[in-house]
């Protein structure tokens, strides 16, 4: 017998687990022939719980926003159209925010994908490896005339989240069980998510600073990253941002680029 | 986002910490880290999931150092699924060789079922067959294994809802196999036989009687739940959220009397109690492995 057929058991198993409209695959049973319907839906409920609890895990802000009725059909949805691709479960829901755009029941809630954005960040934030963050004193040691040139390590917790909502704050109001009052979702703002020791932040970026950071983030030296944030912000606050980033735990360190 | 383990791991040699005999431990779960360092070192061993510290940094594995610097530590792979039919996983390899090398776990084991097929991963312990295919591949996933973390793995037996009509072999034949051939140890799950004896309508002390318990180095006892099948009888959930049954007490009692004191897990993964419930639980396992012994001892000193 070819012993892909004698292995063929994994590929009858696996297509009910996530379509409830299949019966229980032939190839199983229940003991002294007897039927393996409810037996089989086991693991399909072991499947589809675990899977919208991981979400549920990784997005309780959306979770609380939307209440778990909401939230546990809307992310039955997506386990079934995109199962996990790891076994590391911590990495799931990549594709989540974007579902949550397309989701037509969420469509009145134009500011949930980019709160599940800002949590699917904290989280890479709280997995990320440790990294002594850079001093303001490092900053420092380096002469003025030089400081144009320096290209800042990016910290590898860091991560820059933008919004047309007022995506920080509602997710900030969210995250835990305190009352919320009304919120203002219509002023855009951007966060700033960072790990200096073990506990992840989410801050609110000036105007400019998602520009300034991220061009700084990918390796640009300062002139060029602050050109940008001057083009995009007319308003951009040079001092005050390199002074919060490096607060935030940031970067861990400096270089000096090609001047 | 990276996955990797701490980079040097691959660099950290491999090495056994001390055997740790027939003492109760419990799972370590995060919201307890408080609770156990306040209480300071204890007899006993903590055991985790595996893939929970498989990140690269962060507060995960700041608990894990705190919890291993004082007692010793139980790897327990949950995801490597070594029952499927395709290849292992290269890179979760590498993650769990990388954890065993920078942890030093007294156990590493993994489970007899499988959860990854083609390119999707389904986070929950499916069933196999029991055929000399499947035995084949599953030897073969083992060694790879062993291989990786250069020691013997041991091998926890599976609660099922199902059986496959293709069957050649019993569970008990299957495993016993799969230790002769690859060296591997055995993590016997008493609530795991007790589970599947009442779904399968078989005898769990017949199970227990055909199971090698001279390859077994370490024992789970946990809580299940419930439901019924289609004609309406009793079908039992492997829930691990519930102290553990009568029932499985009393089998523990019997296997340890047979097999004498290992290491002996509280299992407990959801509806978490508080952490003074949970030692309970570990305290009355300690209780029956201390019995045993001292009936044990008292045997040996009859005997000479």
């Amino acid at each position: 017998m070819p012993p892909e057929q004698d292995l063929s058991f994994a590929a009858a198993f696996t297509p009910g687990l996530l379509d409830p409209t299949r019966a229980a695959p032939a190839i199983v049973a229940g003991p002294n022939g007897k039927a393996a319907g409810k037996r089989y839906a086991v693991y399909r409920n072991n499947v589809t719980v675990s899977l919208i609890d991981a979400l549920a895990a990784i997005y309780p802000a959306v979770q609380r926003i939307t209440g778990p009725d909401f939230f546990r059909a809307m992310a039955r949805f997506h386990i079934r159209s995109s199962p996990p691709t790891s076994p590391l479960l911590f990495e799931y829901g990549r594709e989540f925010a974007d579902f949550i755009t397309r989701y037509e029941y969420a469509q009145t809630m134009p500011w949930l994908a980019d709160v599940a954005r800002i949590e699917r960040a904290w989280l890479d934030a709280y997995h990320a490896q440790d990294a002594a963050p850079l001093s303001a004193a490092a900053l420092a040691a380096f002469a003025s005339e030089r400081l144009a040139d320096l290209v800042f390590i990016a910290h590898p917790a860091l991560r820059i989240v933008r919004s047309s909502f007022s995506a920080v704050t509602i997710f900030a109001a969210n995250r835990d069980d305190a009352p919320v009052g009304r919120i203002d979702a219509s002023t855009p703002e951007d966060a700033l998510i960072t790990r200096p020791e073990f506990d992840v932040m989410v801050r609110r970026l000036p105007p400019g600073g998602a520009v300034f950071a991220e061009r700084l983030a990918s390796g640009e030296p300062l002139r060029g990253a602050a050109a940008s944030a001057l083009d995009a912000c007319p308003d951009f606050d040079l001092a005050s941002n390199i002074t919060g980033l490096i607060e935030a735990g940031a970067f861990t360190s400096l270089a000096l680029g090609d001047a | 986002m990276t996955t990797a383990i701490v980079p040097e791991a691959s660099a950290v040699p491999l090495r056994y910490s001390a055997p740790i005999g027939g003492v109760a431990g419990t799972s370590f779960k995060p919201e307890h880290l408080q609770a156990i360092l306040s209480t300071g070192r204890q007899c006993g061993f903590f055991e985790v999931h595996a893939e929970n510290y498989m990140g690269a940094g962060g507060p995960p594995h700041r608990a894990l150092e705190a919890i291993r610097r004082d007692h010793p530590l139980s790897l327990h792979g949950v995801c490597m699924s070594i029952g499927g039919p395709q290849p292992l996983d290269k890179a979760h390899l590498a993650r769990f060789r990388g954890l065993v090398a920078r942890y030093q776990p007294a156990l590493v084991s993994e489970h007899l079922a499988w959860s990854t097929h083609e390119t999707s991963f389904f986070n929950d312990l499916l069933p196999l067959p029991y055929t000399e295919a499947t035995l084949a591949r599953v030897c073969d996933h083992i060694d790879q294994v062993q291989d990786a973390i250069r020691r013997p793995l041991l091998l926890e037996n599976p609660s099922t809802y199902v059986a496959f009509r293709e069957s050649s072999m019993s569970e008990t034949d299957f495993i016993r196999a799969i230790a002769e051939r690859t060296g591997c140890g055995l993590l016997l799950d008493i609530n795991n036989v007790f589970v599947s004896a009442t779904n399968h309508g078989f005898s769990a002390l017949e199970y227990l009687a055909e199971f090698p318990l001279a390859h077994v180095g370490e024992i789970h006892l946990a809580g299940h739940a419930e439901q019924a099948d289609d004609e309406g009888d009793l079908l039992l959930i492997d829930s691990h959220d519930g102290p553990v049954a009568d029932a499985v007490w009393k089998l523990f009692e019997i296997v340890i009397r047979r097999r004498g004191g290992v290491p002996t897990l509280i299992e407990w993964d959801s509806k978490i109690p508080d952490w003074p419930v949970l030692q309970a639980e570990a305290a009355a396992a300690q209780a029956i492995l201390d019995r045993c012994n001292q009936t044990a001892t008292a045997g040996d000193r009859h005997a000479t």
